[in-house]
């Protein structure tokens, strides 16, 4: 709990470059905050992010849950290799897929051309065009794991005879998914967005890592921008960082309000 | 049938080559030689197979510098957490208490935080205590933030022995340290194996924090520190993933092990 106290003192106070506190300075870092030019881009940034990010990790998730539903030879290989971008440290993965997306001496340029998808190659994390949908494309890959794992504990708490019974009611394949393993599996689609919700916000290695070479602040997320104005802009700003921070905060806190909620969970436990 | 099942494994390994894609990527790479790096058009596979990146990783002093914070930092502040979780995973579990709703609420809150959109309240904390660039800064901090998930886990695991056997062991002459001992703990054990693991590679894998803190590059965990592989003036990315395969490969394999549990423990509270 102590960090945060500190964060909201530090967000009411002014600070030399150097960091030495130089007093209370009241509600004037949110109202800089507000006036910052860079802002209305970041939170519309922050929102792109996170709306894209878990809503394509959702549902490919949805899909790759049922698929690792059915019982097959290989499964446990599937399985298995599912677990590897969740383990992976994000610093290394994202450091991975700079490389992937290298201008110059990426595959993923050279594959594409191969495949005669691309006509020349494409400078995925300079160009302001595409270096939001790479980094979204890494964001849902890292968030995939944890979601399909979800999903499948959701799945396989359905019982089996609900779907026998469905089946004797001469329901379609489709008209089961809709009318039985949806509704079924609305408490685990909840857990897992309201989770990755708080995640993928508080994500920081992806965007910093891909996002590095570009100035400015023109592709970062809420997160991301606050630790530049804290540590690494020519502002070093500690007390505007820590306003942002604190309105970081109190977005997360929104969220897992929204995720208790979702799981009912005073009733459920204790 | 037998097309069918045919058909998904066909399907699962295109999957599972597609999700290991990326790390062929970063193995093949770090197994290329520096001019091979930069060869036109790009290969995915190198022409000259060199392993022995791995071996110029392991003797390079900053590594082992880098390993050996990861592995002070990782071990410490897991000790810490499962010190602190166990007693009172085990309290909550079998006592009723006032605030015990309030208390679990709370631990569940602050398994949601990350320490990310705290860091510059930390920087704040540890600068004012004078402990920016010391490895007490770092551990305390990963120890307070794997804390809840320990908590929550290993408390679903106490519940779920039941009391009649602690009971027994109570009639059989066993005192009530005895029987925590030689009952409860024995049979939590993969609760605690899982909680162990995991709080340990969430600190292996943390970055934010570290890089924040650690300014010193003789302190830099593995996560910080490999990254000046890669820099604006030097580009050994050979060098940078073969240090990030040994940094990946045990991880993923302590992860499979308590893979059954940790879904369970990340829902705390929600999916049963």
């Amino acid at each position: 709990m102590f960090p945060a106290v500190q964060l909201v003192r530090a967000s009411l106070g002014r600070y030399s470059i150097t960091g030495l506190y130089q007093g209370a300075v009241g509600a004037r870092n949110y109202l800089r905050l507000a006036q910052q030019e860079a802002l209305p881009a970041v939170v519309a940034n922050t929102a792109v992010w996170v709306v894209a990010v878990v809503g394509i990790t959702l549902l490919l998730s949805l899909g790759l849950a049922q698929f690792l539903d059915k019982d097959f030879p290989g499964r446990a290989l599937v399985r298995s290799a599912l677990i590897v971008p969740w383990a992976a440290s994000l610093i290394m993965t994202s450091k991975l897929f700079v490389w992937i997306y290298d201008y110059y001496f990426g595959i993923l340029n050279h594959a594409l051309r191969s495949l005669h998808v691309l006509e020349r190659p494409v400078d995925w994390l300079g160009d302001d065009r595409t270096v939001m949908g790479a980094m979204i494309a890494v964001g849902v890959f890292v968030s995939l794991p944890f979601t399909t794992y979800v999903l499948l504990a959701g799945l396989q708490s359905i019982p089996a005879d609900v779907y026998e019974a469905a089946r004797v009611d001469g329901a379609s394949p489709s008209r089961v998914y809709r009318s039985v393993t949806l509704p079924l599996l609305r408490p685990a689609l909840l857990v897992a967005a309201a989770l990755n919700i708080i995640y993928v916000f508080n994500s920081f290695p992806i965007v910093w890592t891909l996002n590095d070479r570009n100035p400015g602040f023109g592709h970062d997320t809420m997160i991301t921008y606050m630790y530049k104005i804290a540590f690494k802009s020519a502002l070093r700003d500690v007390g505007l960082a820590a306003a942002l921070g604190v309105v970081n905060v109190l977005v997360t806190l929104a969220a897992v309000l929204v995720y208790l909620r979702a799981v009912r969970w005073r009733e459920q436990d204790a | 049938m037998t097309a069918r099942r045919a058909w998904l494994t066909g399907a699962g390994l295109l999957l599972a080559l597609a999700l290991l894609a990326p790390y062929l990527v970063m193995l093949f790479t770090a197994l290329k030689p520096e001019a091979e790096l930069r060869s036109s058009p790009p290969r995915l596979l190198p022409v000259a197979w060199r392993p022995g990146n791995f071996l110029d990783v392991l003797a390079d002093a900053g590594f082992q510098a880098w390993l050996r914070v990861s592995l002070l930092i990782a071990a410490v502040s897991t000790l810490l957490v499962v010190v602190a979780a166990a007693p009172a995973a085990y309290y909550t579990a079998r006592h009723r208490f006032r605030g015990r709703t309030t208390f679990l609420l709370l631990v569940l809150v602050t398994q949601m935080f990350s320490p990310t959109a705290l860091v510059v309240g930390l920087y704040r904390e540890f600068f004012e205590l004078d402990l920016i660039n010391t490895y007490t800064a770092l551990i305390l901090t990963n120890a307070a933030f794997n804390l809840a998930f320990a908590v929550w886990m290993l408390r679903a695991f106490f519940a779920s022995i039941p009391r009649e056997i602690e009971e027994a062991a109570a009639v059989d002459g066993c005192d009530r340290l005895g029987a925590l001992v030689r009952v409860v703990l024995p049979l939590s054990l993969p609760g605690i194996v899982t909680a162990v693991i995991f709080a340990f590679i969430a600190t292996w894998n943390e970055y934010v924090v570290a890089l924040t803190l650690m300014t010193d590059p003789a302190r830099k965990p593995l996560t910080v520190g490999i990254t000046s592989y890669v820099t604006a003036y030097v580009q050994h990315w050979n060098a940078l993933f073969a240090a990030s395969v040994l940094a990946i490969v045990p991880v993923v394999i302590l992860f499979a092990l308590v893979e059954r549990y940790l879904v369970g423990g990340l829902t705390a509270g929600s999916l049963k």
